[in-house]
């Protein structure tokens, strides 16, 4: 009795996870064909909405599409939590997830599982007038599976009453940190706490001087490469001679801002978010003294941003695909798109947006950003992401510390992320 | 605390000569200075310490946004917009909302946790038969698997038979994890009580089950209360369930709070959180003062026994 | 386990009214009304979870099919999931099995089974010790008990979370407690500081919890004990150890106990103040979080470091029952023979 059951289970287990492969591989079957066609009401799920941009969104929206009502479904502010939010619903096959909110760097492991619908035949998006950086976030094994929906990219946070030229090369930005010294500031800061933002500062290191964490496969890692150790080298060196302070090691965004914000730090590596409370805020000491720039980069153009940012995906168990396509078209517009840049701060992924003048009035940081995000690279774009993640991270955070040298921190994160992409 | 001890012990001993019926008097009086004065300087440390960092987040619930970092240690750049942005609606927070939601699942899950938990504790305490090690290993072994692990199938389960974002998919976990210690600390108690009362009350004439509501119950009441505000709170603080399991109407404050947001991405609203915290910890404390009557009250009950 | 399925009964049975002593067997059939409701409820929300992770473990996690860059089922693992955490074994790109490099989360795993028992033995003496002294002075009569008592409980009426995001900002670089102490720790990434961070935070959040339980003991012991003692002229350390402390050891062992489950799986209070990170990456990963992340990485996986953390739980709440003599069981028939008053 006990066994039998416990075999029912165990069978359903596998009949799941064969199901879902199956599904994934022709991208539809049968029974989901009527869906690709069919118009509805349909649920939009994303993060808590901040700046309170997607309900009058979606109000407009409804008013204008009475029978194809779209319903919005607010998740955490987390991050982690979203993800796990929206592979839980995936698993259970939630019909009510119509159209879903990725992170930039979920969005391949949720097109491998085989849940996200991809964008093509008639539900294909136009992406020509999207920054490529955003499209090749939202691409996986040659296939569009989500449409860029927000950007973000990393910006030079520097004090203009110090330094009149920003530094453009990572050489400059270190012979400036004399200035720090004299001022009796520290110099350079990022995010490199154990977190995501980690991540994204070695990956930014790495790409900037021209190597990459993996090939374009998405699994294979290639950190063996001369450039990839420049990368990580000029993080651990600066960290070791101070001119990134000791107390970066615990920064994640919000504590590097407060010490820009403070004037303890000449510069600082942030989002645009930083720009505005900067100037507002009341504890701020340097409202007027600061200014922005392109990450630095390596001689050739501006640094190598992380991009950051959302796209939205139409999920395969979708029961009303083309209203689903409809209405991502219409979180792609320009109109919307300017929506989200003056009510939410959220990064266009259109260019022209960029340049709209009443909006740079508004957002004085939008050219420096569009330089950013024009040379911005996607973190790795992998299935595995997590585990790469994990993988950079933890031998990164040991090499900035100096517990590991540069050369042992690479070697495993190598092995790291082959072990990752052989299933463990 | 065994510094003083000679003097205190030979005071106490000198004055527990004048010990009489009303036992609750004969314990103030019966007290040394030097204990009294010992017992105000570990109280008012107690106190400092518990409320320091309470303190602190009440300082900064109060304070302005753009001074998030100010390290003064006295109220500055007051403000109350914290708590208006915890109670805004318009910017999706429901925190009013949340608020009744975890007192109802709150006192849900403490009522049925202690009315199982009771039959429970009075079978394993009070009867013998077979298999009580395994039962008792069974329900000890039921809070031993990391909680985490158990988030994925009970999501597929509740979503499978339709409870997704219902109140009883959030009670009935919550439940079964104060189960245990429900059992095991009623069950320890129980063991502690002078069933020959209840002995004596059969032989009144009342049944077991009498004996059982009308003797030993309201000689356990504070071991009953204590029990009580344990699978309150540890209810009132469940979070990683409720997070997946909860659907906005249902959200309790726990998961409410996590889902708290700056106006800007990456920015961390502290302030308004710390408002929150606030907010949620208020009518803890304000219960607890209730509570603390009944407790006392339980132990002048208890008092009779011996 | 096998009524994993079945619905929970509304209400519980009334126990069986009888007038006379009841032998065992008639007993057994009360308890088991009793017990049922209990066991019911234990079996489906967490005997059913367990009984499918266990399962799931034995499984592969699904892997990338290399033309359609598709996850497929990974298919019967055996105890390869074991093996991996256990004996941190990997498998490198040709499919050969290598020792798991650092990054991966299997090289985590002893170094996470180590830092959740520092934390959980520090945690639980501090607790007890601290509970313990709270318990006493709550029992005394003053005036100011009720403030003392609320006062006691604010930690721990404050949500993990919550906590968690307090302490967090209290422990910042430029937060109050570096500002109070003139000092410039790292409390969020230095090996020792972090760890004594988490500690600090989770000895104030839960101390409360022991001197309650504490204090609940400490109430039903008769006043006429102590005032014995004192005619015998018992100094108060000795009315302490030789009275207070066996007479409180069952509220006691049962809080301890919980305690140290509870310690063994901690979560919140490291994932929020220092990422799991700390010293050179991993000073505060507790296997709960290994969990959490393995689980984002892959869930069969996952199950199978959740039952490996289950049993090594399941170990330790054993040795501290024989061991240390918490065998509810056993005490309580002594004390039914009459052996205790």
């Amino acid at each position: 009795m006990k066994a039998a059951r416990l075999s029912a289970i165990a069978g359903m287990a596998i009949a799941g996870l064969v199901l879902a492969g199956c599904s994934s591989g022709s991208g539809g079957s049968g029974g989901t064909d009527a869906s690709l066609t069919s118009h509805g009401p349909i649920t939009y799920v994303q993060g808590k909405d901040n700046s309170n941009v997607v309900r009058p969104l979606i109000d407009k929206w409804n008013a204008a599409h009475p029978k194809e009502k779209v319903t919005f479904k607010e998740q955490s502010d987390q991050a982690d939590q979203q993800h796990d939010d929206l592979v839980q619903n995936f698993q259970a096959k939630n019909k009510n997830y119509d159209v879903v909110d990725v992170d930039v760097v979920w969005t391949a492991e949720f097109a491998a599982k085989g849940w996200l619908q991809p964008l093509e035949g008639a539900l294909a998006i136009k992406t020509t007038d999207l920054l490529p950086a955003t499209v090749a976030s939202a691409t996986y094994g040659g296939k569009l599976y989500a449409a860029p929906q927000t950007s973000d990219g990393g910006i030079l946070y520097y004090r203009s009453d110090l330094i009149k030229t920003p530094p453009t090369t990572w050489d400059e930005l270190m012979s400036d940190c004399a200035v720090a010294k004299t001022a009796g500031i520290d110099c350079y800061a990022g995010q490199y706490a154990k977190y995501e933002g980690l991540t994204v500062n070695v990956a930014e290191a790495i790409n900037t001087a021209g190597g990459t964490i993996v090939a374009k496969d998405g699994k294979t890692p290639t950190l063996n490469t001369p450039e990839a150790k420049k990368g990580l080298q000029r993080l651990v060196d600066a960290y070791k001679n101070g001119d990134i302070p000791s107390a970066a090691i615990t920064y994640q965004e919000e504590q590097g801002r407060q010490a820009f914000e403070a004037g303890k730090l000449l510069f600082l590596r942030n989002w645009p978010y930083v720009y505005s409370l900067a100037k507002t805020d009341g504890s701020s000491t340097v409202k007027d003294t600061f200014g922005i720039a392109p990450l630095p980069g390596n001689g050739n153009g501006p640094g190598a941003s992380s991009l950051g940012g959302h796209n939205a995906a139409i999920s395969v168990y979708s029961q009303h695909k083309a209203t689903a396509h409809d209405f991502i078209e219409f979180l792609e517009s320009s109109e919307t798109q300017k929506f989200f840049a003056t009510q939410g701060s959220l990064a266009p992924v259109i260019e022209s947006v960029y340049t709209d003048p009443t909006l740079v009035e508004k957002l004085p940081y939008l050219p420096v950003l569009l330089k950013s995000i024009k040379s911005a690279v996607p973190r790795p774009v992998s299935p595995f992401y997590p585990a790469v993640t994990t993988a950079v991270q933890d031998n990164a955070y040991a090499a900035i510390k100096g517990d590991v040298t540069v050369d042992k921190a690479l070697t495993d994160m190598q092995a790291a992320i082959s072990a990752a992409s052989a299933g463990n | 605390m065994s510094s003083v001890t000679a003097g205190s012990s030979t005071a106490a001993a000198t004055l527990g000569l004048s010990r009489t019926a009303v036992r609750a008097k004969v314990r103030v009086r019966r007290k040394g200075t030097a204990q009294r004065v010992r017992t105000a300087i570990s109280a008012i440390v107690i106190v400092i310490w518990c409320l320091l960092p309470f303190y602190w987040m009440i300082i900064t619930a109060f304070r302005d946004v753009g001074y998030t970092y100010d390290t003064a240690f006295w109220p500055t750049h007051v403000t109350l917009d914290n708590f208006t942005t915890a109670f805004s609606t318009a910017l999706g927070n429901h925190l009013g909302q949340a608020l009744l939601n975890s007192l109802f699942i709150g006192v849900c899950v403490t009522a049925i946790a202690l009315l199982i938990g009771t039959f429970a504790a009075y079978a394993l305490a009070r009867l013998d038969f077979r298999f009580k090690g395994v039962v008792l290993g069974l329900i000890l072994g039921a809070s031993m698997f990391p909680g985490v692990a158990l988030i994925t199938p009970l999501f597929q389960l509740f979503t499978n038979i339709g409870w997704f974002g219902t109140y009883q998919a959030l009670i009935l976990p919550s439940i079964s994890f104060v189960l245990p210690l429900t059992v095991y600390t009623l069950t320890s108690f129980f063991r502690e009580m002078p069933w020959d009362l209840e002995e004596a009350a059969r032989i009144d004439g009342c049944t077991q089950g009498q004996a059982f509501r009308k003797v030993i119950l309201p000689l356990a009441a504070p071991a009953v209360f204590t029990t009580a505000i344990l699978a309150f709170i540890s209810s009132w603080n469940e979070y990683l369930i409720s997070s997946q399991l909860s659907s906005d109407a249902t959200q309790p404050v726990t998961v409410a709070i996590a889902s708290f947001a700056g106006s800007q991405p990456h920015q961390e609203p502290y302030t308004a959180v710390m408002a929150a915290g606030t907010i949620v910890t208020v009518p803890l404390v304000i219960l607890v003062l209730i509570f603390q009557r009944r407790i006392v009250a339980g132990l002048t009950a208890g008092g009779v026994k011996g | 386990m096998s009524t994993a399925t079945e619905v929970v009964t509304p209400g519980p049975p009334r126990p069986v009214r009888r007038g006379r002593t009841l032998k065992r067997n008639r007993e057994t059939r009360v308890a088991a009304y009793l017990i049922a409701p209990t066991i019911v409820l234990l079996a489906i929300v967490i005997g059913y979870p367990i009984v499918t992770a266990i399962i799931q473990s034995f499984q592969n996690d699904p892997g990338l099919n290399a033309t359609t860059g598709q996850f497929v089922s990974g298919g019967f693992a055996g105890l390869s999931n074991y093996a991996h955490w256990l004996l941190q074994q990997c498998m490198d790109a040709s499919g050969n099995t290598i020792a798991c490099p650092p990054g991966n989360l299997g090289s985590g795993f002893w170094n996470a089974a180590g830092v959740t028992f520092f934390f959980t033995v520090v945690t639980v003496a501090l607790e007890t010790a601290i509970g313990t002294w709270f318990a006493i002075i709550m029992n005394r009569t003053f005036r100011g008990r009720g403030l003392v008592r609320a006062a006691i409980l604010v930690p721990w009426a404050i949500p993990t979370a919550v906590t968690a995001k307090l302490w967090y900002f209290i422990f910042s670089v430029a937060g109050i407690a570096n500002s109070l102490f003139q000092t410039h720790i790292l409390w969020t990434s230095d090996t020792w500081a972090s760890r004594f961070a988490i500690i600090i935070a989770d000895t104030w959040k839960t101390t409360p919890f022991m001197a309650l339980l504490i204090l609940a003991g400490l109430q039903l012991i008769p006043e006429e004990v102590y005032e014995a003692a004192r005619v015998d002229g018992a100094s108060r350390w000795r009315t302490f150890t030789t009275i207070t402390l066996p007479l409180i050891k069952p509220a006691l062992m049962v809080a301890i106990l919980f305690r140290i489950l509870d310690a063994l799986r901690m979560y919140d209070l490291p994932a929020i103040l220092t990422g799991g990170g700390g010293g050179s990456g991993n000073a505060t990963t507790t296997l709960s979080i290994l969990v959490i992340k393995q689980v984002r990485a892959g869930y069969n996986s996952a199950s199978a470091l959740s039952t490996i953390t289950f049993i090594i739980i399941f170990i330790v709440a054993f040795i501290f029952v024989r061991v240390l003599g918490t065998n509810v069981v056993r005490t309580q028939e002594a004390q039914q023979k009459g052996t205790k008053a």
